[in-house]
């Protein structure tokens, strides 16, 4: 009883945000309801008993991706007070994309039928809960037999990581920098000099 | 021999033509074609120069047909000489050999036929290139290769001042060739070929002076004229050929006794087969030979020089349709409702022509509508199945008409190209040598005892009178009348070119003089055979050797045979008839020019519509131009506007090019530039994609 | 009522939708557009989850933590050429992206 209440209540506001990210006036109010969506999401994946993602989903999601976005909001000046009517020129045909989609997703969900040989297909099958906890379950899985996904996933956050840097890295003129090779490599010719300096005569 | 004589000119033909092709190197023919220009040269007042550029259909004769439109030459070169002789001398060559053939196959040798080689063999059609050479053939080449012997080495004389002469020469020996072909036709194919070929000669000829606008639509109306005919020629001939089987001459003779009653089923009517034949066949010597109908352009064609005249228009190419019909004799005797055809038609041409004869002021249309009524004489005899005196008469033309038109050549030559009689006259003491051989011309044409005309003309006559059909009556009247014309109007030519005072600018009347001998010696030989043609061979042709002489060159089938009753069974005036009227006719020009010269003046003025009409040609220009030309022009005007410009160009090339543009122009606009579109586009797709498969997946 | 896989994947296709429909409906700015794809994922995420706590499949949930790596390694590079492209054009208007118009 509880958890239907608790899918609803997750799932509407989870639609709901979902709308309001895509027209809301203001873009931080986007980004901010698509936080409040990931926070229904993983409110979902809780119920469903997937904790460890729901609470990744929260960490890397709204944590990093979110924050990235609201970067980068704040740092563009994004004048909202501009706001284009064009907005209804693609309703129509936009609208009737939308549904036959929404259509199609329905048909296939309504004669998906599971294969009755799935039960004995199963890639690796989920340990009773009682016995291992979700986290614990997936790090035995991931760990070991998708060890070379996991590394993969890494250097592609690596690459993109690189990636992000060398496109928007600048060098800016003007800006002093401190080079410490050069300190070092300083010679005591280069820069003192002795002069003989008549007593009270100045340099 | 037969083969020298027919190939000869062909050969002369490729030599003077090469000449005239390469021989002039990078300037091409020497003097520039600017037909305004030289005043300087003939400095006598051609006020009339500004008429150069003449109407459509050259009538409204003003008399302005100037010869003069050629430029001046220099003297004439290692080229011109080659040219000339090898023309002049292989045609010349072959008349001499023309000559001993006749007489070895009108002697009793018997005719032959000589295969070339093979043309085309396809299915049942079987064409070769064979000379048949029986007596029918030597009469003919015997005319062609004289005249043409004649004019050309007449040419070397009249063209001295023309730049063009070895073009000149070939053309004339092409034609020489075209028409040798013709002659020896063994079949209807190679009969076509020398047909079109002598058309095309016709064609080059007439426009040699090829700057002249009147000139190059003369030459052009020529032509097409002659394709109407030619175009019912060709008919004739695949009806042969589909009752026949062959377009053999042998063969389809053979055959013709038996297709007497065949007939032609064609759209739902039956038609006899070989009247039907034979009248197409005729039509294409309507065209050729200018009889009524198709008969407008032999007046044009005095474009040409006055040589293409006397050699085409008078003498040989006219003439072919009379050949064909007789050589056709053995089919044509099967069919006497063509035959009826051919002499209703003869006889209106003659009788039309000497009506239109004698208002026309240039000398050579004077001779030229001469011309046209002697044809229709020539047909009306072929008609009532007179075949023997039909050809005797183109024998004998062929030599007074060839002269009285060199004779008037020389006659504007002395006059220095002046050609309106009405600026004419005076000038037999000047010019003692061309007046005589005209008076000769005129004789033998008026049909004077002795003279050659007289025994072919009063025999055709008689042949028609003779004949007892309705047709021949016919025929016979209108024969008369035009022999009254036509002596009246030779005569009046006589008179007003040079008897009188001379009524143009006095500087030519002291320049005019004789023409030189190369011009004078081939006038000469034609009168010879104008004088004599008739009486040494009239035996032969129509008379009582006639038998022998043609041998099977010629059918006459007996119940036709009008030679036969004219010989016996005649009344007494029948004879004498066109004699009489020739002298009225005589009588009536000299009264009309030397005694009362005011008097054809009132005359027209009196009969004012009548004249206008005569004057007019009977109006048969204005005929063909309103209902054919224009009716062409504005067939021709429509469907290249509507049918080639707006549907064909509109749909096709047009069409597409602008289809295409319109679909480019629709199409860029998918590449707006927003990503936003191609994202969407991108959607769409997945959409669809998915749509697709679940459907048809 | 028992909820069921059916509903979780329900909810999952309309947030999808949802995510298209902000790509083209938008006319606003870029970052939308950017948001949207998250969206997407997330929809996408939601949908492996489900599939694997209903079948009782653990490689769902191992893929769909890989596929919030790549999820945010792409919004990390969709922002970053973002912020270059705002620097050189000076505004991220969706209609002013149009320089590739043909």
């Amino acid at each position: 009883m509880l958890q239907t209440l608790a899918f609803y209540v997750f799932s509407a506001l989870l639609v709901g945000s979902g709308v309001m990210v895509i027209s809301a006036r203001n873009p931080v109010h986007s980004v901010l309801y698509l936080i409040f969506a990931f926070f229904q999401a993983a409110g979902l994946c809780v119920l469903m008993g997937a904790e460890f993602l729901a609470m990744i989903l929260v960490i890397v999601y709204v944590g990093a991706v979110a924050v990235l976005f609201l970067f980068v909001v704040m740092m563009l000046d994004i004048n909202f007070a501009e706001l284009r009517r064009g907005f209804l020129q693609y309703l129509p045909i936009g609208g009737l994309v939308g549904l036959i989609l929404l259509a199609e997703l329905a048909v296939v969900l309504g004669s998906w039928v599971v294969a009755p040989a799935a039960n004995t297909a199963l890639g690796a099958p989920t340990p009773a809960v009682a016995a291992v906890t979700n986290t614990k379950a997936l790090g035995q899985l991931m760990y070991t037999h998708y060890v070379y996904l996991f590394q993969a996933a890494g250097i592609v956050l690596l690459i993109a990581m690189i990636g992000a840097i060398v496109l928007t890295l600048r060098q800016r003129e003007g800006v002093r920098k401190q080079n410490v090779s050069v300190q070092l490599a300083r010679r005591r010719e280069d820069v003192v000099v002795v002069r003989k300096v008549p007593t009270g005569g100045g340099v | 021999m037969e083969v020298l004589v027919v190939f000869l000119p062909l050969l002369a033909f490729l030599v003077a033509g090469s000449i005239a092709l390469f021989a002039y190197g990078h300037n091409g023919a020497p003097a520039g074609h600017d037909p305004h220009a030289h005043h300087g040269d003939h400095g006598h007042g051609h006020d009339a120069h500004a008429h150069a550029a003449h109407d459509d259909h050259g009538h409204g004769d003003h008399g302005d047909h100037h010869d003069d439109h050629h430029p001046s030459a220099p003297p004439p070169d290692w080229r011109d000489r080659t040219a000339q002789f090898v023309t002049a001398g292989s045609v010349l060559l072959a008349a001499v050999l023309s000559w001993i053939l006749f007489f070895k196959v009108t002697g009793g040798n018997a005719p032959r036929t000589i295969e070339l080689f093979t043309w085309i063999k396809s299915g049942a059609l079987d064409v070769s290139w064979a000379l048949r050479v029986d007596q029918l053939t030597a009469v003919m080449l015997v005319v062609v290769n004289t005249v043409s012997a004649m004019v050309h080495v007449y040419s070397i004389g009249y063209m001295a001042e023309d730049p063009d002469k070895p073009r000149f020469m070939a053309y004339l020996s092409f034609f020489t060739f075209c028409m040798l072909m013709l002659v020896t036709a063994d079949n209807f194919v190679q009969m076509f070929f020398g047909w079109e070929g002598v058309g095309v000669a016709s064609y080059l000829l007439i426009n040699f002076w090829y700057y002249k606008a009147s000139a190059n639509n003369a030459s052009i109306k020529a032509f097409l004229v002659n394709r109407v005919g030619d175009f019912g020629f060709a008919l004739g001939i695949f009806a042969i050929f589909m009752l026949t089987g062959s377009v053999q001459f042998d063969t389809v003779f053979a055959k013709a006794p038996e297709l007497v009653n065949a007939k032609i089923h064609f759209l739902s009517w039956d038609f006899h087969a070989l009247t039907v034949a034979c009248l197409l066949l005729f039509m294409g010597a309507m065209g050729k030979s200018a009889q009524l109908g198709l008969h407008t352009w032999l007046p044009d064609a005095m474009e040409g020089p006055t040589p293409v005249s006397a050699l085409i228009h008078a003498a040989t190419m006219v003439t072919a349709g009379v050949f064909m019909v007789c050589r056709l004799s053995p089919v044509f005797e099967y069919a006497p409702a063509a035959l009826e055809v051919v002499t209703v038609v003869g006889a209106l041409t003659a009788f039309v022509a000497a009506t239109i004869g004698f208002t026309q002021f240039d000398i050579k249309r004077v001779i030229a509508y001469s011309t046209m009524s002697q044809l229709g004489y020539m047909f009306f005899a072929a008609g009532v199945s007179a075949y023997g005196a039909a050809m005797f008469h183109l024998f004998t033309h062929a030599f007074f008409k060839a002269l009285l038109f060199l004779g008037a050549g020389s006659v504007i030559h002395a006059l220095h190209h002046e050609q309106d009689m009405r600026n004419m006259g005076g000038v037999w003491k000047k010019i003692p040598f061309t007046y005589s051989v005209m008076w000769i011309g005129n004789l033998a044409l008026a049909g004077f005892p002795i003279f050659a005309g007289y025994y072919s003309k009063d025999m055709i006559l008689e042949a028609a009178y003779a004949a007892h059909s309705p047709v021949g009556m016919f025929a016979f009247w209108l024969g008369i009348s035009a022999a009254l014309m036509t002596a009246f109007y030779s005569w009046r030519l006589l008179f007003l070119s040079f008897h009188g005072t001379f009524r143009g600018p006095k500087s030519v009347y002291d320049h005019a003089h004789e023409s030189p001998m190369v011009m004078l010696v081939p006038l000469a030989v034609l009168a010879l055979g104008a004088v004599f043609a008739g009486i040494i061979f009239h035996g032969g042709f129509i008379g009582d050797h006639r038998g022998d002489f043609w041998g099977k060159a010629i059918l006459v089938l007996h119940e036709h045979d009008s030679i036969e009753a004219a010989h016996h069974h005649l009344p007494g005036w029948v004879p004498v008839a066109p004699l009489i009227v020739g002298i009225i006719g005589v009588a009536l020009a000299f009264l009309a020019y030397i005694l009362m010269p005011g008097l054809p003046a009132k005359a027209a003025a009196m009969f004012r519509g009548v004249h206008q009409f005569l004057f007019h040609k009977w109006y048969f220009d204005e005929l063909y131009d309103a209902l054919f030309v224009r009716t062409a022009k504005a067939l021709g005007y429509g469907l290249w506007k509507s049918g080639d410009g707006a549907l064909i160009d509109g749909v096709g090339p047009d069409g597409i090019a602008a289809a295409t543009r319109d679909v480019a122009v629709k199409a860029s606009r998918l590449q707006s530039g927003y990503v936003y579109h191609y994202a969407f586009a991108m959607v769409i797709g997945i959409v669809m994609l998915i749509a697709w498969l679940s459907m048809f997946g | 009522m028992d909820i069921g896989l059916g509903h979780y994947l329900t909810v999952s296709a309309i947030l999808f939708t949802l995510g298209v429909f902000g790509i083209f409906l938008n006319r606003k700015n870029v970052i939308i557009i950017l948001m949207s794809i998250e969206m997407m994922l997330l929809a996408v995420n939601l949908n492996l989850i489900s599939f694997s706590v209903f079948l009782n499949d653990l490689v769902g949930q191992i893929f769909s933590m890989v596929i919030l790596t790549v999820a945010a390694a792409e919004a990390a590079i969709g922002l970053a050429i973002l912020v270059v492209y705002f620097r050189n054009r000076g505004s991220i208007r969706v209609e002013d992206i149009n320089l590739m118009k043909g």
